[in-house]
């Protein structure tokens, strides 16, 4: 059973499958991302299976199944960090936070997640946490960056 | 039929349907063409993109295009190889890191595949690999998911979807990521997967895998022993052990498909806890006997209970053939008619109400054909859980475009695929029906024409509808009427239609009424005598029609031929040379009340467990434990059988041969699998030792063969089978003679009535016996799981089967829940008048508010202590479905 009762907001749309992703995206609006619940919750209003509804919404970047982090880290993976080497960026964090891309940490501090080019090729490989850029990274630098989350 | 068409095929030419793809004609001229995500069951997808051909110069993927006259098909072209040959790489890559030796062999489509386009490991090393490895999700009970395997063919995902209607599973994820998957972070348990093992048959490579897969040495053909459905399959043998099971595809009944009981549900043939030897009571225990001491016990004791101081309790379970022989043992050696078994306690009103109204108590359709229904209107059944693959055809109907109305008081799973999904009061159906009607009747949307021409009673049934007004009704059922009448334009205006109902129908003070209201409804709209349509009670067990069909009833010989009927007598009596009684015998609840208030001294309990599948199971309980004597044949020990003074250690299923008649009429092959295990014997030889121990003769039969003879020589319906002829493809009765093809559907021309008319009935709404009050302020209604069957004696030995559901719960509304201040898992008492079960309980919306449900399946909760016996007055039928209880947490 939902906590939430989002009964308001899936009113607004009609109980058809058309109508799936403008349901997604009005409930992660409501609840910043996409709990299981809700997505069941999703799937009986749509007339869906619950697997189309997870099938639909991991296909699309903008949908979330974990909640935001209080510190947001993303992770360029736009041409020039990938060819700076985005991947050994992103792996040195989810080790160092043990959490894998599109999680959050137990304690909700960190969530991690990729995205395209962030605009500041000149500076790559970077990495945002909550929209401040962290340039020229290594993960040597990654590691000191974040150390202090690894307790 | 399609037309045919001339096509070129790598120059020659050919003849080809004008409905099939190119693929479909290269394949049926024996011209392979590789192919990963096609299968002939599904829809084409197109996706994997190995089937490229030629057609007239251009390359397209076969399996998704159609044939054009004409056209030039080539599958062989340097360009065709060359692509394919890229493609095929790219999957290899990407399928456990490139290794075309592997252990799966021929058994994965894109390993032959690679082969046949000769695939070269040496050049792979092209290719970047796969950087991130999923882990193997091994958390069904019964097959194992590799995702490094996976191919993404999609056939899982269809098969979910397009054959079983569950879609448990999609593509997740994008890009390199994509696998097959359900909810985040989910593994496939969690999913909605019933664990049917569909998508696991169809799986071209290793990707989907049956857990701990034994290659079975041999596979003999027979019949599922679960459910009426009635499914064909291959059991696999390895040494004397079941080790596999696959759906008989040339099966009408099933097609090859399978639920989760009858592809992983056999494991309890070679449990250790068979009976393997007799056992005696003496001092009070029961001890291991001879069989030579058992039998000529039973033979002594029963001799001394001749006439109406025995009573037989014969099993849908066993074969047509052993039903017949307990039935004409009890009469023509035992002297009386007290026979009756399980039928009793769950479609007694079927074959009451439906002979009433249209001289035949038997679902008319066939299976199959409720898949071209263009209206389903399932009442009181929950088809996908008590029959499954009679679920996927209404599944099939769908997705043609049929509607389906559910009525049920609970929400089932079903409900979700419904149009119009009516959650009435428990026990009002009645009034629900007879709603309907009225709304037929009133927008003129019913079918004088059939009415006029082939029924009788009409306007006296025109009558009885005035009194279920819109406000009587709403307030009975606890619907809107306006729902109630849309659901009667629905199922008036959609021909034909389908009514399907099971236990929530029969059940009940009532359910001879009930009955009769289904086949008003399906005569007031002239959906009787079409093959899609008509009334449709499914039997539950395997054999449940065959044992009533064999006259394990006390009222009726074979072929439902009447005992009061002097020459109906007088026939069976030259047959057998033996007087017969002509007097209608006990039915099951009256046998064992017998035993306290009436003549019975002794019984025989064939393949039964009263202790908990009779409604006030306690009373049942005490009657065999009060009884003289009581002998129990089985495969286990079962809650029962510890009342016994006799038990008689009986053959499984797959240890003889013999016939099922499933719910569609269908006569099919039962065969011996593999031996008896330990010194267990066939219910057949042991009914024919006693009574030949007994002095009787007409029990030397040598085959089950030759009990078949006789029971065709006596039973018209059954009167041209053999089992000659349902070697391969059963044959659905009635058939009456050894050159008529049996019968897809009832009632085409006549009803088999006198007159030959179908006959209306006006009914009375009448409420449950027991109704909700101040000290009992719940319903509680019975249910069955899909993981389970019956009192559970055979799939509670199926370790993944009580993995998947090993307790009992009580279902209840988060409404009453909070009033009661009970959460989900917490332990509460159930008590009724009769008596009190403890469970955990599991708050769901799915159970109404004020009601709450339980099954019958676990010996620790035995739920019919608390159910109801109170009866139907001419079916006999305990009310199992309705009766008021109070919960509190325990
Ligand atoms: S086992 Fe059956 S229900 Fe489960 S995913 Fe496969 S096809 Fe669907
Ligand atoms: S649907 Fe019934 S008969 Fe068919 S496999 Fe399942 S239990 Fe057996
Ligand atoms: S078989 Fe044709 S694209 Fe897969
Ligand atoms: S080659 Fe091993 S599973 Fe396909």
């Amino acid at each position: 059973m939902t906590t939430t009762n989002l009964d308001p907001v899936l009113s607004a749309f009609e109980r058809r499958p058309e109508s799936l992703i403008p349901l997604l995206q009005a409930v992660q609006e409501n609840l910043g991302y996409l709990p299981p619940d809700a997505m069941g919750t999703v799937a009986r209003h749509a007339r869906v299976p619950r697997s189309r509804v997870f099938g639909v919404a991991s296909f699309y970047s903008q949908f979330r199944f974990n909640p935001v982090g209080r510190q947001r880290v993303a992770v360029c993976r736009g041409t020039a960090c990938h060819v700076g080497g985005a991947k050994f960026i992103l792996e040195q964090l989810e080790r160092t936070l043990g959490i894998l891309e599109g999680e959050t940490t137990g304690d909700m501090e960190y969530s991690l997640e990729t995205v395209a080019c962030i605009g500041c090729c000149g500076l790559a490989p970077c990495i945002t946490v909550n929209d401040e850029v962290s340039a020229k990274l290594t993960p040597m630098k990654v590691r000191k960056q974040f150390k202090k989350a690894r307790k | 039929m399609s037309p045919k068409i001339e096509i070129s095929l790598n120059g020659s030419t050919v003849e080809a349907d004008a409905s099939a793809t190119v693929l479909e004609v290269a394949l049926e001229h024996d011209l392979f063409v590789p192919h990963l995500c096609h299968h002939p069951d599904l829809e084409p997808a197109g996706v994997c993109r190995l089937c490229l051909v030629e057609v007239d110069g251009r390359m397209v993927t076969a399996c998704n295009t159609p044939v054009t006259a004409g056209a030039k098909i080539r599958t062989d072209t340097p360009t065709v190889q060359q692509t394919r040959l890229g493609a095929v790489e790219l999957l290899l890559v990407n399928h456990h890191g490139g290794t075309i030796d592997c252990e799966e062999g021929e058994a994965c489509d894109l390993n032959r595949i690679a082969r046949f386009v000769g695939a070269d490991e040496a050049r792979l090393g092209r290719y970047r690999p796969p950087d991130r490895t999923l882990p193997v999700d091994g958390s069904n009970p019964f097959f194992t998911f590799d995702p490094g395997l996976c191919v993404l063919c999609g056939i899982c995902v269809r098969t979910c979807d397009e054959i079983v209607g569950v879609a448990a599973i999609d593509f997740v994820k994008r890009g390199f990521d994509t696998t097959i998957g359900s909810a985040p972070g989910k593994q496939w348990i969690d999913s909605d997967c019933v664990s049917c093992g569909e998508c696991v048959e169809r799986c071209p490579t290793g990707s989907l895998s049956f857990t701990g897969f034994e290659t079975p040495e041999y596979e003999v053909t027979t019949t599922c022993t679960y459910c009426g459905c009635g499914c064909g399959i291959h059991l696999g043998v390895s040494g004397d052990r079941i080790v596999s099971a696959r759906g008989q595809r040339e099966n009408p009944s099933n097609e090859g498909r399978l639920c989760v009981k009858g592809r992983f549900g056999f494991t309890f043939v070679n449990s250790p806890e068979r009976l393997t030897t007799p056992l005696i009571r003496r001092n009070g225990a029961l001890e291991e006997a001879t069989w030579d001491e058992a039998l000529d016990l039973v033979a002594a004791r029963f001799s001394a209970a001749r006439g109406d101081a025995f009573a037989a309790i014969a099993s849908a379970k066993l074969t047509n053939e052993e039903n017949y022989l307990i039935q004409k043992f009890s009469r023509a050696v035992m002297g009386t008619n007290n026979v009756d078994h399980c039928a009793r306690l769950c479609h007694s009103p079927s074959v009451a109400g439906l002979v009433q109204s249209f001289g035949s108590g038997a679902m008319t359709s066939s299976s199959k054909d409720l898949g071209d229904a263009r209206c389903i209107f399932a009442i009181g059944t929950n088809t996908t859980a008590a029959h499954p693959i009679i679920g996927l055809q209404i599944m099939r109907s769908i997705r043609a475009g049929g509607r389906l109305i559910v009525a049920n008081p609970r929400e089932i799973e079903l409900a979700r695929h419904a149009d119009l999904f009516i959650q009435h009061r428990a026990g009002s159906d009645v009034a629900l029906l007879m709603g309907m009607m009225r709304v037929i009747v009133e927008e003129g949307l019913h079918d004088p024409e059939f009415i006029e021409s082939r029924c009788e009673n009409f306007e006296a049934f025109q009558e009885s509808l005035a009194e279920y007004d819109d406000a009587t009704v709403e307030e009975k059922t606890g619907v809107p009427f306006a729902k109630i009448a849309e659901a009667a334009r629905m199922y008036a205006e959609n021909s034909p239609a389908a009514i399907l109902y099971a236990m929530g129908i029969t059940q009940h003070t009532h359910g001879t009424d009930n009955v009769l209201a289904t086949s008003n409804l399906a005569m007031l709209t002239g959906n009787v005598g079409v093959p899609s349509g008509g009334v449709n009670p499914l039997r539950g067990q395997s054999n449940v029609q065959g044992a009533c069909d064999m006259g394990a009833l006390p009222n009726v010989y074979p072929g439902y031929q009447k005992v009061e009927l002097p020459e109906v007598r007088a026939k069976f009596e030259q047959a057998w040379g033996a007087d017969l009684d002509d007097a209608p015998g006990l039915t099951h609840l009256e046998i064992l009340r017998g035993v306290t208030a009436g003549p019975i001294r002794a019984i025989y309990l064939v393949g039964e467990n009263p202790a908990l599948s009779e409604a006030d199971a306690t009373h049942a309980r005490e009657a065999m434990e009060k009884v003289d004597f009581l002998v129990v044949q089985d495969i286990f020990l079962t809650e029962s059988a510890e009342y016994a003074d006799v038990v008689l250690p009986a053959a499984s299923f797959a240890e003889k041969d013999g016939t099922f008649t499933n719910t569609e009429r269908r006569v099919q092959r039962v065969r011996k699998v593999i031996p008896p295990v330990g010194e267990s014997r066939s219910d057949a030889w042991i009914t024919c030792e006693i009574a030949r121990r007994m002095g009787a003769s007409g029990f030397e039969f040598e085959s089950a063969e030759a009990v078949m003879e006789e029971i065709a020589s006596l039973t018209p319906s059954y009167g041209g089978i053999t089992h000659d002829r349902i070697d391969q493809v059963g044959l659905q009765w009635p058939c009456p003679d050894p050159s008529h093809p049996g019968t897809r559907y009832l009632h085409a021309e006549t009803f088999p009535r006198p007159g030959g008319r179908g006959r209306f009935v006006p009914l009375e709404y009448r409420p449950p016996d027991e109704e909700p009050d101040a000290e009992y302020p719940l319903v509680l209604t019975t249910e069955r799981s899909l993981y389970h069957y019956h009192t559970a004696t055979m799939t509670r030995r199926v370790p993944g089967l009580e993995t998947l559901r090993s307790e009992e719960l009580v279902e209840i509304h988060p409404r009453d829940a909070v009033e009661l201040q009970i959460a989900s898992g917490d332990r509460v008492r159930v008590t009724s008048r009769r008596g009190e079960v403890e469970a955990h309980a599991l708050v769901t919306e799915a159970s109404p508010p004020g009601t709450i449900s339980m099954t019958f399946h676990f010996h620790e909760s035995p739920t019919n202590v608390l159910t109801n016996a109170a009866w139907d007055p001419v079916a006999k039928i305990p009310e199992t479905k309705v009766c008021a209880v109070r919960v509190e947490r325990a």
